[in-house]
């Protein structure tokens, strides 16, 4: 059977979340293996909801927020960033391949890039293969 | 006439333990006595005679109060944690290795055949010419000899069973004990069935003494030995990791008084399902650079995350193993 | 073929458990002692920052953690290539001082002195605390508690957390000591010294001076005639947190003396695979099994090997007690299992001694606490006497100090095999064709290992002070034949 990614896409709403929509309207083909959950910034994404994401059987979380200096709280996609680059030291300690978590920053006229990012990310995952998180941790309680 | 209120029984299990929670109920000192005098105690290995037999002899919920201690290590200690939910009204996860899994859950890093290997075979000091290992059932010229099998994972005791309340702390403070103990003595109302109980719902950071800058940056971490502790300004403000804002306080900061920062014992504050995913945010948000490059140079010195952050709490948090 | 099971803490507990096959004729054929618990420190230490070790391995046991603080603390120091300066290293020794005092207290009250004040044969419910009370006067009962509360305030004043103290770090401490905490330390210690005289006393009045108790000491079943580990200073005296490890022979030669970087020259781990813990053993003369005697490499590590291991004692009323301890039980080394009891005293005393000494050092609240970090050497080991012998921790890091192997030999490990061998002594003595097991023939076995302070199984500790003990005798099919039950 062909490995379909699951692949979960944190998307700030002021400008990757538009990208997306536009990706969407204009037709733009990308991989449907995508779970999109919108947030306000991409600095509300908690280390937590990427964890959780990981745990319940993603086999790819994506984290898209506004370029550098078009944060509309200023400070959150830098924020973002600094977990970001945090969660990748902690994953690859814990042996989640660091590639399963990918941050980019996608501005909302940006429709094209979303959909390259979203298929070139899905051809990552499947090269990878599906995850093991879901399994190793589980508990037979 | 006045009505004689009947004596609590109380009981005190150790799994894959140190010792160091039983230690702890002795450590109410002269308080003993006050225990004594309100509770039988019908259970507790490391005092008293009753055996396993008699705990399975109990009817179902005869014991009113079980402080369970240590994690989940080996088949012996689930059998027990099970035993025991059915025979106690009350069952407590008593101390960081039963609510978290505590310093013995940093196993989950690794796995039994690489214990085994490193201690039976690899270690330095071993001589092991036949590759011999433990093994459950050895028959020995004289008869089989048994062990408890041991487990890849270590679990918390929630993992195996139903624990009714959570006392944090490696181990708790002896006060805390205390004052739960008095609390449930005194026939007062009992929080509802999950609850951590014996702690504050503040974070450490609330109670600590150090002194603390709204806001404040920092452009490099220390390991603690790299720096000279000024011995009065918050340790993350000196770019010392401390847990302080990833756990919940009742400790009385006992490791910050002697100097040191938190390590975590406690545990996560309420509705923080998962303290390294809390200590990432706010490791994160005191890191004072934008440039990814320079964020990463600053978490070079980050010498280990994972082991730090999930110190005492690896069995249960989100990512619970490593992923092999 | 016969079997008796001592599960002290029945099947349940998991810290030690004995095993004693009978043959047709009712005797002792065989004795296992075995501990069904690992948690594979050394394994998951492994990616850890070195620092962080001392209080992380202090959670190998919550009876004893400052003797892994110290042990790991030292080896932290040489894995960082670091000196703690005088007023660093004296802190550490007070604070191990407090430790001592704590855990030698609790055991010989709680544990050993039952059994001599009342008698081995006294009736179960009353050869307890409870019991000991009773018969020596209420005071003594919380004049114990009391002193072990005292001891455990210095402990949190020196190291903070009053259990796992956070005291160590590279190269030295992490709090000093005022002139006004000094002075109260001192006037603590001094009460530890009363303390100490007085239990001593006790052992005097009680045990020595009744005969019985001598003959049992001296020709019980409990002689074991092992080589005797353990740390000395420069002058060849007792010391707990610093010196050479020195072993003598089973008349008393040395056999070796070696700093704690030499230490698998001359001391190795066999492993059984009845047992998680393994059995160290002198790597010189090999693992010959289960056997005492000259020939054997088995060597135990207690308050008693200490003694027969230097030349004395380095404080004035313990080198006393010391000379008297060895004319009364006629020269050294002593061999009897029992008499640890008395050298444990003996270093009780000698601890107090030393407390009270290094609070009046000038040294004491200096304000140097640390050396100052140089290049990381990578790898390291750290020796201490825990209460329960020759603690080791050996560290390697990589060139940044996190840690890539670690080795770690544990007190009571050391005595792994004495045990054994200890219990199978006192059995085949006691256990023999035609004999009844009963309660006291029960007690008198579990005295063989009590001796050791074991600490697998912090019953050691307990304030009832009774080992809990279930017998079951079983034929080979494992068919219960009786059972016996201490209440
Ligand atoms: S919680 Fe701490 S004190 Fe309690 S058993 Fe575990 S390691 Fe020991
Ligand atoms: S981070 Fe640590 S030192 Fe700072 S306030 Fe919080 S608990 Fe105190
Ligand atoms: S300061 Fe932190 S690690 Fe220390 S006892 Fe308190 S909660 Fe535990
Ligand atoms: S609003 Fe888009 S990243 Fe902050």
């Amino acid at each position: 059977m062909e490995f379909k990614p699951r692949i979960v896409a944190f998307l700030c709403n002021w400008c990757s979340y538009t990208g997306a929509d536009l990706a969407g309207t204009s037709r733009m083909e990308y991989k449907p293996n995508v779970r999109i959950i919108r947030v306000m910034c991409s600095g509300r994404v908690e280390p937590t909801f990427v964890l959780k994401a990981f745990a319940n059987g993603a086999d790819g979380v994506l984290i898209c927020g506004c370029h550098p200096g078009d944060c509309h709280y200023q400070e959150g996609n830098y924020r973002c960033l600094r977990r970001y680059l945090l969660l990748q030291k902690y994953i690859r300690q814990i042996g989640i391949e660091p590639e399963r978590l990918k941050l980019e920053w996608i501005s909302a006229s940006e429709g094209k890039q979303f959909a390259e990012l979203v298929n070139s990310f899905t051809e990552k995952i499947k090269e990878l293969g599906p995850s093991k998180i879901k399994d190793t941790i589980r508990t037979f309680a | 006439m006045e009505e004689t209120k009947p004596k609590l029984k109380l009981a005190v299990y150790w799994a894959a333990a140190c010792g160091g929670c039983c230690v702890s109920v002795l450590d109410v000192h002269e308080k003993l006595f006050d225990i004594i005098s309100a509770a039988d105690l019908v259970f507790w290995p490391i005092a008293l005679d009753t055996k396993y037999h008699d705990v399975e002899k109990m009817p179902d919920g005869y014991i009113d109060i079980t402080l369970f201690n240590g994690a989940i290590r080996n088949t012996e200690n689930e059998e027990m944690a099970k035993l025991l939910r059915k025979k106690s009204k009350i069952l407590v996860a008593y101390g960081s290795c039963a609510h978290l899994g505590g310093i013995p859950g940093l196993a989950n890093f690794t796995t039994k055949d690489e214990i085994f290997k490193r201690v039976y075979f690899e270690s330095e000091s071993v001589v092991n010419e036949k590759n011999l290992i433990p093994v459950p059932e050895y028959k020995a010229e004289e008869g089989t000899l048994f062990l408890p099998s041991f487990y890849n994972d270590v679990r918390a005791l929630s993992q195996v069973t139903e624990p009714d309340y959570y006392l944090p702390g490696c181990p708790p403070q002896s006060e805390r004990l205390l004052e739960v103990f008095k609390a449930i003595v005194s026939g007062a109302e009992l929080p509802p069935k999950g609850s951590v109980i014996g702690a504050e719902t503040k974070t450490q950071c609330d109670e600590c003494i150090r002194k603390k800058t709204e806001n404040k940056r920092i452009k490099k971490f220390y390991r603690p030995w790299e720096i000279k502790d000024d011995g009065i300004t918050c340790f993350m403000e000196q770019g010392v990791l401390c847990m302080g804002p990833a756990t919940r306080a009742g400790c009385g900061y006992r490791c910050i008084k002697g100097n040191a920062p938190c390590r975590g014992c406690y545990g996560p504050p309420p509705g923080v399902p998962d303290p390294g995913a809390k200590m990432m945010s706010a490791v994160a948000s005191i890191i004072d650079e934008k440039d990814p490059e320079g964020i990463n140079k600053i978490l070079e010195d980050l010498a280990d995350p994972a082991g730090t952050f999930y110190r005492f709490s690896l069995p249960v948090s989100l990512i619970r193993r490593k992923i092999l | 073929m016969k079997r008796i099971t001592i599960d002290p803490i029945t099947r349940l507990e998991g810290h030690g458990k004995i095993e004693i096959f009978l043959d047709e004729e009712g005797e002792v054929k065989n004795v296992f002692f075995q501990v069904p618990e690992l948690r594979g420190f050394e394994k998951f230490c492994e990616g850890r920052p070195a620092e962080e070790l001392p209080s992380i391995t202090a959670k190998i046991c919550g009876v004893c953690p400052g003797c892994h603080h110290m042990a790991s603390g030292k080896a932290v120091d040489a894995v960082f290539g670091l000196v703690p300066p005088a007023t660093a290293r004296k802190l550490r020794e007070l604070f191990y001082m407090a430790h001592f005092i704590h855990s030698h207290t609790a055991h010989f009250y709680a544990l050993a002195a039952p059994d001599f004040v009342l008698g081995p044969g006294a009736p179960p419910e009353k050869r307890n605390i409870v019991g000991l009370i009773e018969r020596v006067g209420k005071e003594i009962g919380t004049e114990v508690i009391r002193q072990r509360r005292i001891a455990q305030e210095i402990q949190a004043l020196l190291g903070g957390h009053q259990t796992f103290v956070v005291m160590n770090i590279p190269g030295g401490v992490r709090r000093g000591l005022s002139e006004a905490e000094r002075d109260y330390v001192v006037e603590k210690a001094k009460g530890f010294v009363e303390f100490a005289q007085f239990t001593l006393k006790i052992f005097n009045d009680f045990v020595l001076g009744n005969k019985d108790y001598v003959d049992l000491i001296v020709n019980g079943p409990y002689k074991l005639t092992l080589h005797s580990m353990g740390l000395v200073d420069a002058d060849n005296r007792v010391n707990f947190y610093d010196g050479k490890v020195r072993v003598v022979d089973t008349h008393g030669n040395e056999l070796c003396k070696y700093g704690p970087d030499e230490y698998l020259e001359y001391v190795a781990e066999h492993v059984e695979p009845w047992s998680y813990l393994k059995f160290p053993y002198l790597k010189k003369i090999g693992w010959k099994g289960f056997i005492d005697g000259q020939d054997s490499g088995v060597y135990h590590a207690t308050p008693l090997s200490r003694l027969n291991a230097a030349d004395g004692m380095a404080t004035p009323l313990a080198q006393k007690e010391y000379e008297r301890m060895y004319s009364t039980l006629g020269g050294k080394p002593v061999h009897a299992t029992l008499a640890m009891h008395w050298a444990r005293l003996v270093e009780l005393l000698y601890s107090a001694e030393r407390c009270l000494e290094l609070a009046m050092d000038p040294d004491i609240t200096g304000s140097e606490l640390r050396a100052e970090p140089g290049p990381i050497v990578g790898e390291g080991v750290g020796i201490v006497e825990a209460q329960r012998g020759t603690l080791t921790h050996h560290y390697w890091t990589d060139k940044k100090g996190i840690i890539t192997k670690a080795n770690i030999i544990v007190g009571t490990t050391n005595n792994n095999a004495a045990i054994c061998m200890s219990i199978k002594k006192a059995s085949e003595g006691l256990i023999k064709k035609g004999i009844v097991v009963d309660q006291g023939i029960l007690n008198m076995i579990e005295m063989a290992f009590r001796a050791y302070d074991p600490c697998f199984s912090c019953a050691t500790h307990s304030l009832p002070g009774r080992m809990p003990f279930i017998l079951e005798i079983r034929d080979a099919n494992g068919g219960l034949l009786q059972k016996i039950k201490r209440d």
